[in-house]
């Protein structure tokens, strides 16, 4: 940043009397960046259909009715849920959104820095920072809710949830477990150097919570020092969230999960601006 | 001068010992991933997390199975079974991701063809590899599954080896898929097929479930073949399946292999 | 259109930029010459509004751009010295997109692609993937996304490094034009006949700072002389005999290969230098150039 008393001896400091500049807000530099995201949609989607509309639904069939068959044969109820199903399907649900929300902005984030070097293109445009992490962020909360909506319509089908209040809340849920995945991942991403790392986040972070945080079985179940770290875990925080919303047992704890939630997300944004401003603007 | 038929082959079998063949390969490989020991380290974890995931917590809420007549708890229903998907899922990623990378980007074949050695020394040295560090891993689950106690059997000890043939089958067959592939979008496919083998491959709930047709398609999965040999060894209740799938993934590795080989051939040498 | 005082940028201990004065006006072109790592590009950067100055001041287009860096960058066109081309797009997308960036509606985008893919030739390459193109036309690509928002100001950073000389000529051209066409153009380039060419200014960058500046003939006129006699002896010979030619011009420079006589008649000297029975292997007479210019001032040891 320039400094006042670095002015070069015995001249007149530089004009100093700014024009009126007016500069666009977030939302309308979102609107500039539709054109690329929809190019990207466009060429990307077949690519995740596997992945993300399918294998939610593989797990269903598979633990959900095929073991749940056995499950709910040996005990009656599973952690407040009436059959194993119900158990389950939330589960996989705020899990899904954790997957996808974390894959759209690590592999993606290192291509636009590193390889196609897109990044670098866009901030020589009137695009700030902030509207380039907004724009990335809201194409992977746009892969998020259309993975989860999809999900939710089928998981209505097969009559998960009771009412339609219930599945908005599982919906909204879902949502706010996408989006508390993906800004603190995308902050890690635009301050990584090489790609290793988000093998690490996923064997140590993402598979560990998606196998232990009350997606498959309740915490309860652990050890307690291990049903304690569960606890602590974003995603147990959302799965109990989407579960509350389909089963429809609200209390007052909800509070605590979306503002744990919430708290991580804002945490994200920040940290996300500020390591990508850092690796851009130097 | 793509080498086919036997005798030009066995020939070039002469060959392979005076430059360095398979082994070759193998030792490049193994270059590359010592600097990468912690993703080593990791990647044993995920099967390891699934046991305690699925078998511990998960079986929990089951009991247990009834196997050839006997009492099996879940949990060591499940640990084989997640022994042989290790096994896979290793194999698999060696022989498509990693090799397609090479083939298609990184172009590591046409530099190792451009030496003495040939295509069929990068099949095997590939396989080989894949099958390597699966053997690497499945023995180190079997620690694990011996010191929770979840080998009843001395049948067990041959458990490792037929983890290590389950991924020499998956390997093979891999290699010689990835061959066909054009883009990373094929990838899709393979996962399109793992996905569902891991889930419903009698891995996490007995072949009965399923009735008619649907079980004999099950049965005709090689991950399923692999899961049965490996059960049947770890519990001791071993029965003509297991011969039965001794023999299916020996011929899909051999066949895989020699196909992937040959494709090589026309790939890289034309 | 810049005004730069006292301008320098550090990185950790490493001072990239150590206070530059420069001030470019409207329609010229104007010059950044110097070796790897004289501080060009950190320059261009910051005047491209993307890298804050760590001292001195500096106005881009009249504004501060430590505040309002994306209305400058709004009116500014930056050719990268990487291409920074979505490789996955075709060629018109590439240019779609961008202008997107600038708030320019679809409609206007699309004219002005159709027009600067006419103008840059890369018309029938319109709807080619980028990863199909040749360098050369990534290059010209890059530009014209650069000027898909009709920049007052045109930043290149070292534009036909890696082009073969075909393609060099037909950026030049390209160049020229949008000089004739009022673009200010501000570029880097450690091609001295790419800064004769192109630039009306310069400045010669080394270590950081500025070493010289002014049009290219001043320059040659300063800190060269009018012409340059060449004398290529056998190899090793050279030291030696500078000491023989030394008074027949006003400075001699020892190359590893030849001397260089700087003087204001090259053949008569060489004449000279004949008349002393000296058998030099090979002569040349010719016109000084920017390159004896940038030699003189920036030394002769490589940098890279």
């Amino acid at each position: 940043m320039s400094d006042p008393t670095e002015r070069v001896a015995g001249r007149a400091p530089l004009d100093t009397a700014t024009p009126e500049v007016v500069e666009p807000g977030v939302a309308a530099m979102l609107g500039r960046q539709l054109d690329y995201w929809w190019t990207v949609f466009r060429r990307t989607w077949k690519g995740s259909v596997v992945s993300y509309f399918l294998q939610p639904w593989l797990y269903i069939a598979a633990m959900g009715l095929l073991l749940g068959g056995y499950i709910d044969d040996a005990s009656s109820g599973v952690g407040g849920a009436p059959t194993y199903l119900d158990f389950i399907a939330p589960g996989l649900l705020a899990a899904t959104a954790m997957q996808v929300a974390t894959g759209e902005v690590m592999w993606p984030v290192m291509g636009a820095l590193k390889w196609d070097k897109t990044y670098y293109g866009m901030i020589a445009t009137p695009l700030r920072v902030v509207d380039i992490v907004a724009g990335h962020l809201a194409f992977a909360m746009f892969r998020v809710a259309s993975a989860a909506v999809v999900f939710v319509l089928a998981l209505a089908v097969i009559g998960i949830f009771s009412s339609p209040l219930g599945l908005l809340a599982s919906l909204g849920s879902a949502l706010l477990v996408g989006l508390a995945f993906a800004t603190p991942v995308y902050a890690f991403s635009a301050g990584a150097r090489s790609e290793q790392g988000f093998a690490l986040i996923y064997r140590l972070g993402v598979m560990p919570m998606f196998l232990f945080s009350g997606a498959f079985f309740p915490v309860s179940n652990l050890s307690e020092p291990l049903e304690w770290m569960a606890r602590l875990t974003p995603l147990w925080h959302g799965v109990e969230l989407c579960r509350m919303g389909s089963l429809e047992t609200w209390d007052s704890t909800a509070v605590v999960h979306v503002t744990y939630l919430l708290v991580l997300a804002a945490l994200g944004c920040w940290f996300a601006v500020r390591r990508l401003r850092s690796r851009l603007v130097v | 001068m793509a080498v086919s038929g036997t005798t030009l082959a066995r020939s070039g079998a002469a060959a392979e010992r005076r430059h360095g063949g398979p082994p070759a390969l193998l030792h490049r490989n193994f270059t590359v991933f010592k600097r990468g020991w912690v993703f080593f380290l990791t990647g044993f974890l995920e099967p390891v997390l699934y046991l305690f995931s699925i078998g511990v917590g998960v079986g929990a809420l089951v009991g247990g199975f009834t196997l050839h007549g006997q009492e099996v708890d879940y949990t060591d229903f499940v640990a084989p079974a997640m022994l042989a998907t290790a096994a896979m899922n290793g194999a698999v990623m060696d022989s498509t991701y990693n090799v397609f990378f090479k083939l298609r980007f990184q172009k590591t074949y046409d530099a190792v063809l451009a030496t003495p050695m040939g295509p069929r020394d990068v099949a095997a040295g590939e396989v080989g590899w894949a099958v390597l560090r699966g053997g690497v891993y499945s023995a180190g689950f079997l620690l694990v599954m011996l010191a929770m106690g979840l080998v009843s059997s001395w049948w067990g000890l041959l458990a490792l080896p037929a983890a290590v043939l389950v991924g020499f089958a998956f390997a093979g067959a891999g290699m010689a898929l990835t061959t066909f592939m054009k883009s990373w979008q094929h990838f899709e496919y393979i996962q399109l097929a793992l996905i569902p083998m891991f889930l419903f491959s009698a891995t996490f709930f007995p072949v009965t479930t399923y009735d008619g047709a649907l079980r004999w398609v099950v049965e005709a999965t090689p991950l399923y073949r692999g899961v049965v040999l490996v059960r049947e060894l770890c519990t001791g209740l071993v029965t003509v399946e297991s011969a039965v799938s001794v023999v299916y993934l020996l011929l899909m590795g051999a066949a895989g292999t020699m196909l992937a080989a040959r494709r090589l051939g026309r790939l890289l040498l034309t | 259109m810049v005004v730069a005082r006292g301008l320098r940028k550090s990185f950790g201990s490493f001072e990239a930029v150590r206070g530059i004065d420069v001030e470019v006006r409207r329609g010229e072109a104007f010059g950044f010459l110097g070796p790897n790592g004289a501080g060009k590009s950190s320059t261009m950067r910051m005047v491209a509004a993307v890298s804050p100055p760590s001292g001195g001041e500096l106005r881009v287009l009249d504004l501060d751009p430590a505040q309002h860096g994306s209305a400058i960058r709004g009116r500014l066109g930056v050719c990268p010295q990487e291409d920074t081309l979505d490789t996955e797009l075709t060629v018109r997308e590439n240019l779609l997109i961008y202008g997107r960036y600038f708030g320019i509606p679809r409609r206007e985008v699309a004219r002005r692609a159709d027009e600067l893919l006419g103008f840059f030739q890369l018309g029938e390459k319109r709807d080619a993937k980028v990863e199909d193109l040749s360098g050369g036309m990534k290059r010209r690509l890059t530009i014209a996304r650069s000027l898909i928002n009709d920049p007052e100001l045109l930043l290149l950073d070292e534009p036909t490094t890696g082009l073969d000389p075909q393609a060099r000529h037909l950026l030049w051209d390209k160049l020229f034009r949008l000089k004739q066409q009022g673009v200010t153009l501000v570029l880097t380039t450690h091609y001295m006949d790419e800064a004769e060419q192109l630039c009306d200014r310069l400045v010669v960058m080394d270590g950081g700072l500025i070493v010289a500046e002014g049009s290219p003939l001043q320059l040659i006129r300063e800190h060269a002389t009018r012409e340059v006699a060449e004398l290529r002896f056998p190899v090793g010979e050279h030291t030696a005999l500078a000491d023989r030619v030394a008074d027949l011009a006003e400075r001699v420079e020892v190359l590893p290969d030849r001397l260089l006589l700087y003087t204001h008649d090259g053949e008569e000297a060489l004449a000279r230098v004949h008349e002393r029975g000296l058998a030099p292997v090979a002569v040349l007479s010719r016109r000084a150039t920017l390159e004896d210019v940038f030699l003189r001032l920036t030394g002769r040891t490589l940098v890279d």
